[in-house]
């Protein structure tokens, strides 16, 4: 039978992560393909997953009422998706839809949350690239808030 | 040129007052218009000599960091004060000139040069430390890509009368910058006042420019005794020098201390008046005024003197890129004792000490680099910012 | 011995380096709300063409108002008519929005150190651009595709506000539709119907295909983003000294003489406006110079 074990270990977020590691994850992992518009996750529903995206677009939206919807991040192949399923009460925060042709793995979030509690060196790898994937996400989004493109003295 | 450089330079001579009056009238017969000290509103300031009677007879300065004063040597020097707020730059880079006007016409815009030529400056009374200010002007508008016309019509149009300091004020620290009080080069005549033993003038030719005035004036050869105490009078006033300032290393030094703590600290005294850099006469910044008539058919461009101290000197898309004090009083002093060597081979700095007396809080450039090279924050050659 | 009368006249001035030159508006086109170009050709000579190297600007010149730097977007391998696109966002450029086909304006230059093109045959190119930043890397980006053969791969990475701040959309979709140039468009935040990447271009720099041992990158847009950008460069491998930035301070006069577009020991407009990285790393970081 066709593993999802190297499909897991091409991904840039997993590259060099121990085998055994690996296994353990994809012990998680489903193969799931999303249409252009459905949703990856919708905000204040369950976080239970953590997407990896293999091919396709994903946009990062927040709505309020009486607004169009913002887009203020997108993702494609190689990066991955959510954090939410790490914290408690582990809901979503944002939107998140595809706009094109979307191949992911989901990990179940409940799944990794089981193997890390059971093997902490595990949980410490995986926790140093969301914390590490996470610090970028927070730099980039500090650069939007400069607004750094936007007229001088407006 | 150093005087020993050509042979065919006339040997130094004696002028008594009489001849430095015809000397005057000389100048003005060859086309010269003799500009030099004189005394208006308290200080001795650069203006249109007519004759030897519009120089500071008799007057002296006192200078402290933040105080400058006149006073009544008691004696009939022509020479014996030090250096005034003004510098020759005014003449050769005007506070403002136009340098060009535009119309709208039929086939579309005219631009027009300013045609305004200068006149043939004698540049009269300019000391050791003003000879090297005008060469390190030279660097900054003859010798770049970009030449400024008007500055070297003056310049090459003028000629230079340079006097040794027969005195020095507390402010002074030539010595140390290496460019005083001994007047070695870059002059046409060179002029010291002796006192001692009745008023007499050694003077000494440094270009071919200015050998022809000391033929014209059918001279007296200067005496050994003459020339020994003309030496003697640049010693002493060497002697007197009080202020001075370490050059060595000035460029990185500063280079590694652009985050120092003094900086604020200098900042909380300054006013940024601009004053150090209007009095400096090496400082070169300018900036361009737009005018138009009432119609908008014709329109002028003038350039004026600015400083690193406005605000709207680093004005950048809305706002000032230094915008605060420290930033600014920290472009002045890196640039003019450090960056300066990077632009253009010298430092900004001629030890004139202008800055210090003109300071409205006696703000002293010594102090403040002697203060910065005492806690060298790079110096183990760590990066002085984070 | 009198003087020859000839030595009493004052030195004649030699010509006056800031005297601009009479241009007119051949076209004008719209590129975004506050981005325009315009195609400008000399008032007596509207034929002739406008030489200059990448990354070069001209002071434009605006009657009575004042003139601003801006750089020169042309292309240099088609010399022509002489290409300025420029963002509205002050006193004169606002003027120089409002300028129609036949309006006259002064223009002096070419003035600054240009993209080193030459210096990136051979190597993987990536020219990374924010906001109205891509139009000084225009020229920069048609020599390289004029003799794309010279060159490894090429990226251009392209961020800017929103996607109605697109400026160069035609040049963009051009670019993206060679098979040997790799094209990529983010924007900081998109509305509905955006289908493109959302994110800060630095964002966007991982997936720009280059050797750091053998590339060349370019880099212009605001401060901040070149800052974030140089920084994600060197995360990826490449050396300061491969990195080329522009800087922007206040140019007044435009060669050298005016003292104001000083940083740190640089003079802008005459050392730059394009440094090699590594030339102004050590002051790049210090706030206020």
């Amino acid at each position: 039978m066709r593993t999802l074990e190297p499909t897991l270990a091409e991904h840039p977020f997993f590259r060099d992560l121990a085998e055994d590691y690996i296994r353990l994850c994809a012990g998680c992992a489903k193969n799931v393909v999303f249409k252009p518009g459905q949703y990856l996750l919708r905000e204040g529903h369950k976080a239970d997953q953590f997407f990896v995206l293999r091919a396709g677009r994903v946009q990062l939206q927040m709505e309020a009422p009486g607004r169009e919807p913002l887009t203020i991040q997108s993702f494609s192949e190689g990066d991955v998706i959510g954090w939410s399923w790490l914290v408690p009460p582990y809901r979503w925060a944002f939107d998140a839809k595809a706009v094109e042709a979307t191949r992911c793995l989901a990990l179940d979030g409940a799944c990794l949350r089981k193997k890390c509690e059971a093997n902490h060196d595990l949980g410490y790898e995986l926790f140093k690239r969301i914390a590490a994937m996470m610090e970028r996400r927070l730099h980039a989004t500090r650069l939007q808030i400069l607004d750094v493109y936007a007229a001088p003295g407006r | 040129m150093s005087k020993h450089a050509s042979p065919t330079l006339p040997a130094p001579v004696l002028w008594t007052r009489g001849d430095m009056d015809r000397f005057f009238e000389t100048l003005r017969k060859e086309g010269y218009q003799p500009v030099g000290p004189t005394l208006r509103d308290g200080a001795i300031v650069y203006d249109t000599l007519s004759s030897t009677r519009d120089l500071p007879v008799g007057w002296g300065d006192e200078q402290e960091p933040g105080a400058y004063r006149l006073r009544k040597r008691g004696d009939e020097a022509l020479f014996g004060y030090v250096v005034g707020p003004q510098s020759w730059k005014q003449y050769l880079f005007p506070p403002r000139r136009k340098l060009w006007s535009a119309d709208r016409a039929a086939g579309g815009l005219e631009f027009k040069p300013s045609a305004e030529a200068p006149p043939k400056y004698a540049f009269i009374g300019v000391r050791g430390c003003e000879l090297h200010a005008l060469q390190v002007q030279d660097k900054a508008f003859l010798e770049g890509p970009y030449a400024d016309p008007y500055y070297r019509a003056v310049r090459e149009g003028s000629l230079v009368v340079a006097v040794n300091c027969g005195t020095s004020a507390a402010t002074c620290f030539c010595a140390s910058m290496g460019t005083g009080p001994k007047v070695e080069r870059g002059f046409d005549l060179a002029l010291t006042e002796l006192l001692d033993g009745g008023q007499r003038f050694v003077v000494e030719a440094g270009s071919a420019r200015g050998a022809k005035f000391v033929d014209e004036l059918s001279p007296q050869a200067a005496a050994p005794e003459d020339l020994a105490e003309a030496a003697r009078v640049v010693e002493r006033t060497a002697a007197t020098l009080r202020r001075k300032v370490e050059p060595g290393g000035l460029r990185e030094l500063l280079a590694r201390n652009l985050e120092h703590p003094r900086w604020d600290e200098v900042a909380s005294r300054c006013q940024t008046c601009a004053n150090c850099t209007l009095v400096c006469p090496t400082c070169f910044c300018s900036t361009v005024e737009d005018v138009s008539d009432l119609t908008g058919e014709h329109a002028e461009r003038w350039r004026r003197w600015d400083s690193c101290f406005t605000f709207d000197h680093s004005y950048l898309h809305g706002g000032a890129v230094r915008a605060s004090a420290m930033s600014r009083y920290r472009q002045w002093l890196t640039h003019k004792f450090g960056t300066w060597h990077d632009q253009f081979g010298v430092s900004g700095c001629v030890g004139c000490g202008r800055c210090i007396s003109w300071c409205p809080v006696g703000i002293d450039v010594t102090e403040e680099l002697a203060a910065i090279r005492a806690n060298d924050l790079g110096k183990d050659g760590e990066h002085a910012h984070p | 011995m009198p003087r020859p009368a000839a030595d009493l006249r004052p030195a004649p001035l030699a010509a006056e380096p800031m005297l601009p030159r009479a241009f007119r508006v051949a076209a004008r086109r719209r590129e975004t709300h506050d981005v325009f170009t315009l195609e400008l050709e000399p008032a007596d000579a509207p034929g002739e063409a406008f030489a200059f190297e990448p990354g070069q600007f001209n002071m434009l010149y605006v009657l009575g108002a004042g003139e601003v730097p801006i750089s020169i977007s042309g292309d240099p391998t088609r010399p022509g008519r002489l290409m300025h696109t420029v963002r509205a966002v002050g006193g004169v450029t606002r003027l120089l929005e409002g300028l129609k086909k036949g309006d006259s304006l002064g223009v002096r230059g070419p003035y600054g150190a240009p993209w080193p093109v030459l210096d990136a045959e051979g190597r993987d190119v990536v020219v990374v651009a924010g906001g109205i930043g891509l139009a000084p890397l225009r020229p920069l980006i048609c020599q390289v595709l004029a003799r794309r053969d010279r060159f490894g791969r090429v990226s251009i990475v392209f961020g800017t506000r929103s996607p109605a701040d697109i400026l160069l959309a035609k040049d963009l979709e051009r670019w993206r539709s060679k098979f040997d140039v790799d094209v990529l468009l983010t924007v900081d935040h998109a509305p509905p119907g955006w289908r493109g990447h959302v994110g800060v271009v630095t964002a966007l720099l991982p997936r720009a295909a280059f050797d750091p041992a053998n590339a060349r990158a370019f880099v212009c847009g605001p401060e901040v983003m070149m800052r974030f950008t140089v920084q994600e460069l060197a995360h990826r491998g490449l050396p300061a000294a491969s990195v080329h930035v522009t800087m922007e301070r206040n140019m007044k006069c435009a060669i050298g003489l005016c003292g104001h577009c000083q940083y740190g020991p640089e003079f802008v407009c005459k050392d730059g406006p394009v440094f090699r990285f590594d030339r102004i790393e050590r002051i790049f970081g210090v706030r206020e110079l």
